[in-house]
């Protein structure tokens, strides 16, 4: 309600002063023959800057530090007498209390006769300072409004004006790409840290048993990262190996073999791998690949559990076949026409060019493909939740059911929003880590790749 | 050795030519293999992708089917027997016909609906069935008798009447039904009884079970206690205002960052820095986005848990750098021709960007859009950890309410007990998110090749 007036209040004023200021342009006399520097609609946006800025500080700062203000104004309302006997908590049961009463909504039991007093006083308060600042507002904006008209003549530079600001919201938004990556950063370290001084850093990096206690209490299990990063690894190496050589041979046939017709066709249904949710992956693990590597191995006289490391590693590779494949795409066509006509010319075919000229060539470039596809292997969640089978156990077999960095993740911190306890923190540093180890993981293979560029341009 | 080739021409060239021939056939043999190779994987990759879409459409389009079981209710005065409705005339305002209203409603909700329901099912039974009451409870789902309960409250006219009501089989009958249960099990391991499977057996061959198009799976909220109606609509509507959250946002932003990155930024340290930092925040696993946003959007900035705002804005800076990574290729495509003869005309460096520019961009940056809401939708990971699988009975009415995501929801009926049932809801769930995604591309490419041609 509130939110709609102040946006409807906005509304009518931006529309008020954009129009003042294009209609004084419209109207300016240019006869002493000075030609009007910018058009009506800058000098309409210039209005309108000037009357929006001063309103939106005054609304913004009222958002700000309105709360406290109001807080304070509660605690004031509150006999001398009740305020000493109340603590913290108390305190802030009786203010919450009081907004209730003042909200219209009512509260559970008894309500004393200085809550009820307090609750009517506080509605008042808040409609006052609502309306007030609201008015505060529509003053400070309609008088930039007046100065902006006062100011617009022919000579008056507006569009400048204007392109100045358009440039300065340009470069916050793309500030906001900057405080994400601060706040990534922020929020993982801060809660990191507090997660170490509960355990141990050397603990958690070289511990080998994972087993938080989410119970609570005193003990709270231990918190060993290496069965999981094991898991982690086990499920990327699976997964390179079904998408590093799919990937690849389907890449070098498209590129290389295949008529344009079929290029066209078989490329953007290779694709469609790529834009498939990654929950659909794990469901289709879940209850298709997983059972029948079961059967299969059971066939064959192997012991494979339906949810296990190589489940999830065969599904994540099908996930990637079309990153893996593009990507060497795009690097084997940046290999210069004459290395592959220089072998022509030599007599070669067309797979011993590509396996002993193009391949070697594009190498490098490769390698940054593959390392790009195994970050994005590692911070893959949902195949893993479903598939992985969630046994936080260090051991070889891949056969076996494992757990990795992005399922203790996410089965550590649902639902819990306190973090009071390591048994949740332990969720941040978890993805501190992984954030690290894909981090370095993109930098080092973008390197690559563009080192790899600028060699042949 | 001039002698040797002037004596033995022949002889000599022909074993070379011989040589050459054996080596040929083995070379020629290799391209063979390495061709078949290239053809044998994308076989595979294709195989993978059909495979996929096979079995999901397998074990989802049953899903689709729902079982009715048509009753002839009678609202029995004996047991209906609350005053009547109250009527608005009787009260002198509304606040106190409200209050008789809510207080008649009230004691509807405690009288037994089921011995209705049971009476209705003993009806359609054969004469002289037996079975007893707790089993043959069984057999429609559990919110038949708030459906009934609300045609009364509708129409109060009702009692003593019998009227044709559709109510749904339970989740366990539509199992027995479709076969999702071994039928040749014990009793022991059947989760209906044996008087009950009969009885719904009779039903389907005299026609009081029918099956027809399962409309609940998108008109209904997700359920717990009957799991038999629970759909997909609370879950629709929770994607809807995070996506809604998302275009708001997102491509304001990232076309603004991109224009500046792209057009105005000076080159210096501070500009490569946002690109590198873009480059990579691409790349960034998307759980890492769900950490953030339960830290700082949830803990410090204390905003709802579950709401969709939440999730909007997380799914927002996740989307961020692939549309101002779309935006800046664009950018960088638009002939200098273009930019020059603006300039040239006296437009100011602004005016040359957003007049000229970037219009000729637009259909690239709608696409990249497009498909960066479709990347957007079916994300689920971020979504986990910023409270969104907390079971939601509701339509969520603003992005500040409790919600779930299409995805979510997938996530949450796979993990159903009652596998038999929900295996196939949530392959028909993963159809609908599918179809979504699939209109989606579609939507891009069509307009990409339609602006495309225009511009």
């Amino acid at each position: 309600m509130n939110a709609l007036v102040v946006a409807g209040v906005l509304i009518v004023l931006l529309g008020i002063s954009y129009q003042t200021g294009w209609s004084k342009s419209r109207n300016l006399v240019t006869a002493d023959g000075v030609k009007v520097h910018s058009r009506p609609q800058y000098h309409g946006s210039f209005t309108a800057i000037w009357a929006m800025i001063p309103a939106l500080v005054i609304l913004l700062l009222w958002a700000w530090l309105g709360g406290g203000v109001t807080h304070n104004y509660i605690v004031s309302l509150i006999p001398q007498d009740t305020l000493v006997s109340l603590d913290q908590v108390g305190l802030n049961a009786t203010v919450g209390r009081i907004q209730a009463i003042a909200s219209g909504y009512g509260v559970a039991g008894e309500i004393a006769p200085y809550e009820q007093s307090a609750g009517d006083a506080l509605r008042s308060f808040n409609f006052i300072t609502f309306a007030g600042t609201l008015v505060l507002a529509v003053v400070a904006g309609g008088a930039g409004l007046i100065y902006a008209r006062s100011r617009i003549t022919a000579r008056l530079r507006a569009r400048n004006s204007v392109e100045r600001v358009v440039n300065v919201l340009l470069l916050a938004c793309s500030a906001v790409a900057i405080l994400t990556t601060v706040g990534i950063v922020a929020s993982l370290v801060t809660e990191a840290l507090r997660f170490f001084t509960f355990i141990n850093p050397l603990d958690f990096f070289f511990g080998t048993v994972w087993a938080p206690n989410n119970a609570g209490g005193d003990n709270h299990g231990s918190y060993g990262l290496l069965p999981l990063l094991a898991g982690t690894l086990m499920i990327t190496a699976i997964a390179m190996l079904v998408a590093v050589p799919v990937g690849l041979l389907s890449a070098i046939y498209l590129s290389q073999y295949a008529p344009k017709s079929f290029r066209a066709v078989a490329k953007p249904l290779i694709e469609i791998l790529a834009g498939i949710p990654t929950i659909v992956f794990g469901f289709f693990a879940l209850v298709t690949v997983g059972p029948f590597l079961r059967d299969f191995g059971n066939a064959i006289g192997l012991q494979i559990s339906a949810t296990s490391a190589l489940t999830a590693g065969v599904v994540m590779g099908i996930m990637i076949i079309p990153f893996v494949s593009s990507l060497s795409d795009d690097i084997m066509n940046q290999v210069p026409r004459t290395l592959r006509d220089g072998a022509y010319g030599l007599g070669a075919t067309q797979s011993e060019t590509i396996r002993n000229v193009l391949l070697p060539a594009a190498l490098p470039g490769i390698v940054g493909a593959f390392l790009l596809a195994v970050s994005r292997a590692i911070g893959e969640t949902m195949i893993v939740v479903l598939a992985a089978g969630n046994a936080p156990i260090l051991r070889g077999s891949p056969f076996e059911p494992v757990s990795t960095i992005t399922v203790s993740i996410v089965n550590q911190l649902t639902g819990d929003t306190d973090f009071t306890g390591p048994q949740s923190l332990v969720g941040f540093a978890l993805g501190l880590t992984l954030f690290v180890v894909t981090l370095c993981l993109n930098i080092f293979a973008l390197y690559i790749v563009r080192r790899f560029r600028e060699q042949y341009e | 050795m001039a002698t040797d080739i002037q004596t033995f021409p022949e002889k000599a060239s022909s074993d070379r030519t011989r040589i050459i021939r054996a080596g040929l056939r083995r070379r020629h043999l290799n391209e063979q293999i390495f061709r078949g190779l290239g053809i044998a994987a994308i076989a595979v990759a294709l195989g993978f992708v059909a495979l996929l879409f096979v079995d999901v459409f397998r074990k989802g389009i049953p899903a689709f089917v729902q079982s009715n079981l048509h009753l002839s209710v009678t609202f029995d005065a004996e047991v209906i027997d609350v005053g009547p409705a109250p009527a608005r005339g009787d009260f002198a305002s509304d606040a106190e016909y409200t209050a008789a209203s809510l207080k008649w409603q009230r004691e509807l909700a405690m009288l037994n609906w089921n011995t209705i329901v049971e009476a209705s099912l003993r009806k359609a039974a054969p004469e002289g069935f037996e079975i007893d009451s707790k089993q043959i409870q069984t057999i429609p789902e559990t919110n038949a008798r708030h459906q009934i309960r609300e045609m009364f409250v509708a129409n109060p006219s009702l009692l003593g009447q019998t009227v044709d009501v559709d109510v749904l089989a339970s989740a366990n009958a539509a199992n027995w039904i479709r076969g999702n249960i071994n039928r040749d099990l014990g009793d022991a391991q059947q989760q209906l009884s044996a008087p009950a499977r009969q009885l719904i057996d009779t039903f389907v061959d005299n026609g009081t079970i029918s099956n027809g198009f399962a409309w609940t799976i998108f008109t209904n909220v997700d359920s717990r206690s009957a799991p038999a109606s629970a759909g997909l609509l609370g879950a629709f509507v929770g994607t809807l205002w995070m996506m809604l959250i998302v275009i708001v946002l997102a491509v304001p932003i990232g076309v603004a960052a991109a224009i500046y990155l792209e057009e105005f930024a000076p080159k210096s340290r501070l500009t490569d820095l946002i690109e590198v930092n873009i480059n990579n925040l691409a790349a960034v696993p998307s759980i890492v986005f769900g950490l953030l946003g339960a830290a700082v959007f949830i803990n410090w900035f204390h905003l709802p848990i579950s709401a969709p705002l939440v999730g909007g804005l997380v799914l927002t800076l996740m989307t961020l750098p692939t549309i101002i990574i779309a935006t800046r290729g664009a950018l960088m495509g638009v002939s200098p021709a273009l930019r020059q003869a603006a300039l040239g005309m006296g437009a100011s460096k602004t005016q040359m960007v957003f007049h000229h520019v970037l219009p000729t961009t637009f259909p690239s940056i709608l696409t990249a859009t497009i498909l960066g809401v479709a990347h957007a939708l079916g994300e689920t990971a971020p979504l986990l950890l910023i409270g969104m699988k907390a079971f939601v009975a509701s339509v969520p009415a603003t992005p500040l309410d409790q919600a779930t995501a299409l995805p979510v929801q997938i996530y949450l009926w796979q993990g159903n007990e009652n596998r038999n049932f929900f295996e196939p809801r949530t392959a028909a769930a993963i159809m609908v998110l599918l179809a979504v995604m699939i209109l989606l591309n579609g939507v891009a490419i069509y307009l990409r090749s339609r602006l495309e041609k225009r511009a």
